[in-house]
């Protein structure tokens, strides 16, 4: 039995949603931003089995863009998390609540 | 005479105001007199195109020019054409305003002299004239209504020519708002007419009216309107109330506006409009009883008045009840048919503008007089007054022929035209006929009481005392002594005839016994003036006392500015639908608007429970949502 366009979605689905949990259950801010970065990389794998399957370059292209977009995202988002921690001594997403009412 | 000069008469003023307002006020305020020299050479050019007018309206058949018109406005299919009307009716107007508003000018030189708003008095006093000669001449009822609200418009701003004075400024309101309490009646009878006809056209109406294409309760309810909006520029009751108050504004201003030319306007639209009036007799029997009612009523309250200006106004009011009585009664005889339908309508509007025409120059004259016995004493109230017959005997003399041609004495010119109303109210109306003799008494005895109060006796003043008295300028006294050449020969001159009344011959007219009667009346109004307040037989002090209620009576005016602003004003309308509409507005309009505001907070307040900050809340909702919205996509598609 070879390895199937259908293996490379489970995959991906998988880290899709380990990334999700990540995000919408962990607390500290610097796993949520890894988390983000697993779920770019589950897309990404998406990308390229498809690209591979349908015979078209097109997808690897975009994942190039992703991969570099992801690299800045983190780059500022980490950026975003010092400052924070700068101010407020924490990390701990669930303190973040300067849009409360 | 060529069309364009006719329309000159009316567009001159106007040039005249646009001049003033826009060159000689804005650049040379330094030099006012000239402002008073753009107005009277304007006029003067009136005056002489209106001389030549008349020539020729004499001389055409008929009696009328045709003139030709021209299209004013053009809405769809509905074209409104405008013209003038030159007529016996309209020349003697305009001979009658033109004349009286040029001596007004050449008096104000004087009167108004050292003044600070010169400029603006004139300025207003063209517009007045140029609007009053447009209202004369306009042969459209919707063009008659422009001029009719400027002639309005200049009266406020004139009453209210003084405005930092509080009782100007709110005497101009008073006016303002009365009279216009009239012309809202005569808007909608303007309407009801051209909704029933399609025109505005007087001429065609007339025609329209005689020939019984109209008629009715349309007819009657036209008519009525029209007099309301007359009654509310004629003071006629029960909108009397704003004259008297109006005499706060310039006496050459209560001459020209409030004496001779604009409260005549009334007379004049009715006159202008009787063949329509005459084809019903419920309006036109109205007129009759309002002008005869208005007549005694306003004399009555001239019998005790203090301030000479009030007197004045009073008395203006009461002939110009005199004016709609004359109308009304040649009308009501026309309806009863006692008259013929071709002679009455000649003869009612002969009747009504011969008074019209002798009384603007008397009376007038009166109140130039007037002004000038402020001029010397700076009071108006004949308390304080006195003995004024040595220090200005011209004034005294001008007053005392302007007094008797008032009173209705042969032969001068207040005698010609109050005979012919007399005698038509005699003929047709004969309890009408009756109140118009006691006003004859009356009349004669308030302005000799005036005469006397003013110019008998010794002087009463304080303030200045006598070595203050002094005659008047010139430039106000020769404009005095020509109007009191009018006002003695102003009835012996053919007006009636022209417009189409009975002639008399000067001393023919003594052999009716009604001239008797009335000289009578007039002459017994005199003798006890004279012997109240000049021989003082009788104690006027303890006459007030035996007849007290009366006096009250008379000298609160019936009472009817508390009527008005007590009882309509304040609790009707204030009191009444005011604070109701108060009401409304602030629980049913704001409560909606706050209602709907405090609804939207207390639901917000709730919902904002909603919002924890906490992002990955937001986030779980988000996919939980997408999720919902892939499971709908699958379960629909």
């Amino acid at each position: 039995m070879g390895v199937g366009l259908e293996h490379f979605l489970i995959l991906s689905a998988v880290l899709f949603a380990i990334g999700l949990y990540g995000v919408l259950a962990k607390k500290n801010a610097v796993v949520i931003l890894m988390s983000i970065e697993i779920m770019l990389s589950a897309v990404n794998i998406a990308m390229v089995a498809f690209s591979r399957y349908s015979q078209s370059i097109t997808g690897q292209v975009f994942v190039i863009f992703i991969m570099v977009v992801a690299a800045a995202e983190a780059a500022v988002g980490l950026a975003l998390i010092i400052a924070i921690y700068r101010r407020r001594k924490t990390v701990d997403a669930e303190k973040f609540d300067l849009m409360k009412w | 005479m060529p069309a364009e000069l006719v329309l000159a008469i009316f567009l001159l003023p106007f040039f005249s105001f646009a001049i003033i307002s826009f060159v000689l006020r804005p650049f040379f305020n330094h030099r006012p007199l000239l402002s008073g020299y753009v107005t009277i050479a304007a006029i003067g050019i009136s005056l002489v195109l209106s001389i030549w007018a008349l020539i020729e309206v004499s001389g055409a058949p008929h009696h009328i020019l045709q003139m030709p018109d021209y299209e004013w406005v053009v809405i769809g299919d509905t074209v409104i054409r405008i013209g003038v009307t030159v007529d016996a009716l309209a020349v003697v107007m305009l001979i009658v305003v033109t004349s009286v508003s040029l001596m007004v000018q050449i008096y104000s030189l004087g009167y108004m002299k050292g003044d600070g708003g010169f400029c603006r008095y004139f300025a207003f006093m063209s517009l007045f004239t140029g609007s009053m000669l447009g209202l004369v001449l306009a042969d459209n009822l919707l063009f008659l209504f422009l001029f009719w609200e400027g002639v309005g418009l200049c009266s406020y701003l004139l009453i209210g020519f003084w405005f930092h004075k509080p009782e100007a400024a709110r005497a101009a309101m008073k006016a303002f708002l009365v009279t216009r309490l009239g012309d809202f009646g005569f808007l909608a009878a303007i309407l009801l007419l051209y909704a029933k006809t399609g025109t505005f056209d007087i001429g065609e109406l007339q025609n329209l009216a005689l020939t019984g294409a109209i008629g009715g309760t349309v007819l009657t309810w036209a008519a009525i309107g029209v007099f309301s909006g007359a009654a509310g520029k004629s003071a006629q009751f029960p909108l009397h109330t704003w004259l008297p108050d109006a005499m706060e504004g310039p006496t050459p201003v209560s001459a020209l506006i409030h004496a001779a030319t604009m409260v005549a306007a009334g007379v004049y639209l009715v006159a202008r409009m009787f063949p329509v009036f005459a084809s019903s007799t419920t309006a036109i029997t109205t007129v009759a009883i309002i002008g005869g009612f208005t007549a005694i009523f306003a004399a009555s309250m001239g019998l005790v008045m203090n301030d000479i200006k009030r007197v004045l106004a009073y008395s203006t009011i009461s002939q110009l009840g005199y004016m709609m009585l004359g109308l009304g009664t040649v009308g009501v005889g026309i309806s009863t048919g006692y008259i013929s339908l071709e002679h009455g309508l000649a003869l009612g509007v002969a009747v009504g503008i011969f008074h019209l025409f002798t009384h603007a120059f008397f009376k007038s004259l009166l109140f130039l007089g007037a002004g000038s016995v402020s001029h010397a004493t700076g009071t108006f109230d004949m308390r304080e007054m006195g003995g004024l017959r040595k220090a200005m005997p011209w004034t005294f003399f001008t007053f005392l022929i302007a007094s008797l041609s008032l009173a209705g004495i042969w032969p001068l010119a207040g005698f010609w035209s109050k005979e012919g109303i007399l005698a038509a109210s005699f003929h047709y109306v004969p309890v009408l006929f009756y109140l118009a003799i006691i006003t004859v008494f009356m009349t004669a005895f308030y302005i000799f009481r005036v005469i006397f109060l003013t110019f008998g006796g010794e002087y009463r003043g304080t303030d200045q005392g006598s070595h203050g008295l002094h005659e008047s300028p010139v430039v106000m006294l020769v404009p005095m002594v020509i109007l009191a050449i009018l006002a003695v020969v102003a009835g012996l001159l053919p007006i009636n005839e022209f417009l189409g009344g009975e002639s008399h011959s000067f001393f023919g007219a003594l052999s009716h016994p009604l001239a008797w009667v009335s000289l009578v009346w007039a002459g017994g109004g005199i003798f006890l003036a004279y012997a109240i307040y000049g021989a003082k037989w009788l104690s006027a002090a303890s006459l007030r006392q035996r007849f007290a209620p009366i006096h009250t009576l008379f000298s609160r005016k019936y009472w009817f500015d508390e009527l008005y602003e007590n009882l309509f004003l304040m609790r009707l309308l204030v009191n009444g639908i005011f604070a109701a509409l108060h009401w409304f507005d602030d629980h049913i309009i704001d409560g909606a608007v706050n209602g709907i505001a405090g609804g939207t907070v207390a639901v917000g307040t709730v919902v904002r429970r909603l919002e924890t900050g906490q992002l990955q809340a937001y986030g779980l909702a988000i996919f939980v949502g997408i999720l919902a919205i892939v499971a709908c996509v699958f379960i629909f598609s």
